[in-house]
């Protein structure tokens, strides 16, 4: 019983140091965003919040810039920003736990709380209306 | 002077990932992993800056606080800021000039850094330039700042 138990927790050790994040695509998170809110999304809700102050200092669009297919710079620290638009930069929303990271932390700095399933799903949806 | 510190990091941690991706496959990662992951977090939002520019006593106040970081949520999980604020101490500046604790643990008020940008080094309007920004955007100036590397030769102050 302990044994098992201590080599499953090394396979999980293992694991965990190997295989990479799981993988999924922009759309399916937002398709999971919309199930987890139980309503459509609007991409034009989401443009909107992405660009508008909500009683703080900065905008999503403040880092981002308002056009999600361009480079951003961080406002502070003047670092550059990939862009948003997963068709303008593959990387985006490919990895659930670093898009759940970014919305946490960036949607207290810009709302003072966290975002709902239903407001991520609405900016996912105004990001994938960007094509090449 | 800080530059071979960071360098030193850099090149230890190099090794050690060589060593123990022949040796030992999925062994223990310690010394590897912090560094990466000190890269993969930190410097998603501004540059790594190098550890030995503040003392261990500030780099622990900073974990502590990542909630509320100089006006950003940069909150991490509790491992992550574990391993990375683990790491911190063991790279923290031991050097004299950086063992006070500078005002509000920015590296940009501790007494060294203020006397090396003294007004008759950069004059004052430079700092309020739009491609400069805020001090602690040192790639600004220093081109090489994301390598570690500050020498004075490198500087290039923007219009």
């Amino acid at each position: 019983m302990k044994l098992s138990a201590l080599i499953g927790a090394g396979v999980m050790h293992f694991a965990a140091l190997c295989s990479p994040a799981h993988a999924i695509s922009a759309t399916e998170q937002f398709a999971a965003y919309t199930a987890q809110a139980g309503t459509p999304a609007q991409a034009a809700r989401g443009q909107a919040l992405f660009i508008s102050k909500h009683g703080k200092e900065w905008s999503c669009s403040s880092c981002h810039t308002a056009t999600p297919t361009v480079e951003g710079k961080h406002a502070t620290t003047g670092k550059a920003i990939a862009p948003m638009a997963p068709a303008f930069n593959p990387e985006r929303f490919v990895d659930a736990a670093k898009a759940e990271k970014w919305f946490r932390r960036n949607c207290n700095d810009v709302m003072g709380r966290e975002c709902t399933a239903g407001e991520k799903a609405d900016v996912l949806a105004w990001l994938l209306t960007f094509k090449r | 002077m800080f530059y071979f510190t960071f360098k030193q990091a850099a090149r230890m941690c190099l090794l050690a990932t060589s060593c123990l991706g022949a040796a030992h496959g999925a062994s223990s990662s310690a010394g590897v992993a912090p560094f990466a992951k000190y890269l993969q977090e930190c410097a998603a939002c501004h540059i790594a800056y190098p550890p030995g520019m503040l003392p261990a006593a500030s780099w622990q106040r900073l974990m502590g606080t990542l909630g509320k970081h100089y006006g950003a949520d940069a909150s991490l999980d509790e491992a992550t800021t574990h391993e990375i604020g683990a790491w911190l101490k063991t790279q923290a500046g031991t050097y004299k000039r950086v063992s006070g604790e500078p005002p509000q643990d920015r590296i940009t008020k501790s007494a060294w850094f203020l006397q090396k940008h003294r007004a008759g080094e950069v004059p004052p309007e430079v700092w309020k330039r739009a491609s400069v920004g805020s001090a602690a955007h040192c790639g600004a100036c220093h081109g090489n700042a994301a390598q570690g590397n500050f020498s004075e030769r490198d500087i290039k102050i923007p219009k």
